[in-house]
């Protein structure tokens, strides 16, 4: 074996791609991790390192895409439907961070499990006029042990026997919830009174010292932002841990251009680096884990050909139901989200009503999270200017006074929702941008009417003297502000309706196996993050046994 | 001395952030050195590193060694991203992917002479006047003055704070964070 040559590639370095480089070292394989994005998560020299590069600066993380991808390099576009021409708009469309680290350094690492439902579907529920609804190649079951393994190993904080609506677990979590916000203390207790069940949010962020790094300090800059003292677990943990057993390799600011396949099967990949030159490099398995839009991208960059290649594309659809609360909420103290209720996930008897009114056989809502809060320069940029401008900021109604529910809704997957290669718009290094086609499908904007008016409800239970709906999409406009993206290799066992197979294997190209949230056939009403940590776990160590590793 | 306007631009640029984020009882835009800060975005090229991305973890401000202060070198694409934001692609095919784009330098100087160089000497009416007549560049401003009121000093506005004190924001609070009690009691 040269030093050029390893066991596998793993394209992204994200909760997918760290995960699987973690497993896959500790099996004694050799990886070397390709990240397009830079690196401001890891000291590589001394992987025991983590860097100082993250900040509590508005400026840095919400104006100047800190965390990448810039959309002058990488834009993407959007339409609604094919109707719509080429595209409506370019530049940032579901900007998951492009860094090492991928989505989970900006995430405010909130990291529930699937319910078993949500694994049959198409069994639990039946069919829906124009999604396709399916079952989950795998059950619960099949996914519990790695569950419990990703909590441990990311180092989940959370309360087991909270949630009446949770999937069986086979241990407790293994980290105690951190301090609940004041703002969901006063939420949950008029959810309470609406018979609702909530309870502290599982989320990857230290309540205690876990991991050799600290407990989170409330600081308050979590969603959106790096953590400046790495408290919230993923992907650190994993990442550190992959490196420091010396078979790991990191290559930051290197872009993945193609997979490389002969004959059904997979030799290496070409990739550009830093310097601009184009290289190869050579495995015998290809991790692919660039997430629910660049997973697709590249698979078609590759010249692989399946109908479902991006299609299925699956958000959630997001419901937000704010309230101004006459008391200061201070949101912006803590972990943005420490309460979440999973009321709205089970349909029941008036839920289905509601449906059948509205011509749907049934629908189902999501995971509702208690937040609030926006730090001053996003509620500056909404504030007016002038002669009014002091008075908004002094009276602080989004930074101190807002308050609410924002419901993940299960997002339906619709053939026609998709990822493809945009005609003409391309990235800075002359390859075609990833074009976004979605619309929600009436489902979720029913769901999504139902639930809201009940949490108008709760909110001025909860003492909100005024309330308001807004949905994505909807009045927060076309493009769908979720990052939770999925579907777009689903997989199945059949290689006519499924582009990978139950263990993630590219039905083409078995040797190249994807390790993201493409890989979900539906999309629950949960964050995606755990479930696909889960699924690299089992399939990664499926994969290093079946080499004998 | 501006690090990128000349004189006579920047007092209007001073003059319309007064009109965006004004002085009453407490400090405007005028005390947070608003202007600065825009000076220092569309010069952040006259710095080495370029004044893009400021450092971590700590500003100081609570404890910790004081980071903010040491900006981040920038990546070949990093620079030629805020290079083309900043310059334009100036016709240079290497900054022309997808196209022309229009550079914030080459914004701010057709805006700011469309408001008129006797801006700054025109009474509040009149400026109110233009600011909306010209509403396109007026919020390309305004979204820079709320970055230079309330973003971190170490960008060059939000002088002693100004921006933060008058609403009663901490501010970067890490290493100190908040305290339990700080984040569950009213």
């Amino acid at each position: 074996m040269t030093a050029r040559d390893f066991d596998a590639i793993i394209i992204g370095s994200g909760p997918g791609g760290s995960t699987a480089a973690d497993v896959l070292t500790a099996a004694g394989w050799s990886v070397v991790i390709f990240e397009k994005g830079r690196n401001h998560l890891i000291d590589v020299a001394d992987p025991s390192r983590l860097t100082n590069d993250f900040s509590n600066d508005e400026i840095k993380f919400m104006a100047r895409h800190f965390l990448g991808p810039d959309p002058l390099l990488e834009p993407r576009t959007f339409r609604s439907s094919e109707d719509d021409g080429e595209r409506t708009h370019t530049g940032e469309v579901n900007t998951v961070p492009s860094t090492v680290g991928g989505g989970g350094t900006h995430a405010d690492g909130k990291v529930p499990r699937f319910r078993e439902d949500d694994f049959r579907l198409l069994s639990e529920q039946g069919p829906m006029d124009g999604a396709t609804v399916a079952d989950w190649p795998i059950a619960y079951d099949d996914l519990e042990p790695a569950y419990a393994e990703a909590e441990r190993l990311i180092g989940v904080a959370g309360e087991a026997g909270a949630n009446p609506f949770a999937a069986r677990r086979s241990g407790p979590y293994p980290m105690p919830p951190g301090a609940p916000m004041y703002g969901a203390l006063l939420t949950s207790a008029a959810a309470e009174k609406h018979g609702w069940n909530p309870y502290p949010a599982p989320t990857a962020v230290n309540s205690v010292p876990y991991d050799d790094r600290p407990a989170c300090n409330n600081c308050g800059f979590c969603a959106f932002f790096g953590c400046p003292i790495h408290a919230k677990g993923d992907p650190v943990a994993s990442l550190r841990r992959a490196l420091m057993t010396g078979r790991a390799q990191l290559r930051a600011e290197t872009f993945v251009s193609r997979i490389i396949v002969n004959n059904g099967r997979a030799t290496g990949v070409e990739y550009i680096g830093p310097d601009g030159v184009t290289r190869t490099e050579r495995a015998s398995h290809v991790i692919l884990a660039a997430g629910g839009l660049e997973t697709p991208r590249l698979l078609l960059l590759s010249g692989f050909e399946h109908q479902l290649i991006g299609g299925n594309l699956m958000f959630h659809y997001q419901t937000y139901v704010m309230g101004i609360m006459p008391m200061r909420v201070h949101g912006h103290k803590g972990r943005s989200v420490t309460h979440v209720h999973d009321d709205f996930i089970v349909p029941d008897l008036d839920s289905t009503a509601a449906a059948r009114d509205a011509g749907l056989p049934w629908f189902k809502g999501g995971m509702v999270e208690h937040a609030g809060a926006a730090h001053p320069l996003t509620e500056a940029k909404l504030a007016p200017w002038g002669s009014a401008h002091k008075d908004t900021m002094r009276r602080s109604q989004m930074r101190e006074h807002l308050w609410g529910f924002c419901m993940q809704g299960e997002d339906l997957p619709q053939l026609t929702n998709r990822v493809d290669l945009d005609p003409a718009v391309r990235d800075v290094r002359g390859f075609p941008a990833i074009r976004v086609t979605y619309k929600p499908h009436k489902h979720e904007q029913v769901a999504s009417d139902y639930y809201a008016a009940q949490m108008e409800d709760c909110l001025r239970t909860a003492g909100a003297e005024v309330t308001f709906v807004a949905t994505s999409p909807g009045l927060i406009g076309p493009i769908p502000i979720s990052r939770h993206v999925a579907g777009t290799t689903r997989m199945g066992r059949d290689p006519a309706t499924s582009v990978c197979d139950e263990w993630g294997r590219v039905h083409a190209a078995p040797n190249v196996v994807v390790a993201d949230s493409s890989l979900f056939p539906t999309g629950a009403g949960y964050g995606p993050t755990l479930t696909l940590v889960a699924l690299a776990i089992r399939n990664m160590r499926a994969l290093a046994s079946e080499r004998g590793g | 001395m501006p690090a990128y306007f000349t004189d006579d631009q920047f007092r209007v640029v001073e003059a319309v952030c007064a009109r965006l984020i004004p002085t009453d009882d407490d400090p405007g835009a005028t005390e947070a050195g608003v202007a600065r800060y825009i000076d220092g975005l569309l010069g952040a090229f006259n710095f080495d590193p370029p004044r893009i991305w400021a450092g971590g973890a700590f500003s100081g401000r609570f404890g910790g060694s004081p980071g903010f202060a040491s900006f981040h070198r920038l990546s070949p694409l990093d620079e030629l991203a805020w290079r083309v934001r900043i310059e334009g692609s100036l016709g240079m095919p290497e900054r022309e992917w997808n196209g022309p784009v229009e550079g914030l330098q080459e914004r701010y100087a057709a805006g700011l002479k469309l408001l008129g160089d006797d801006f700054a000497d025109a009474d509040a009416d009149e400026q109110d006047r233009r600011l909306l007549e010209h509403h396109e560049f007026t919020a390309l401003v305004y979204e820079h003055a709320c970055e230079g009121m309330y973003g971190a000093p170490e960008y060059g506005g939000n002088r002693d704070r100004a921006g933060w004190s008058y609403i009663g924001f901490e501010g970067d609070v890490q290493p100190r964070g908040y305290t339990d009690e700080e984040v569950s009691q009213p």
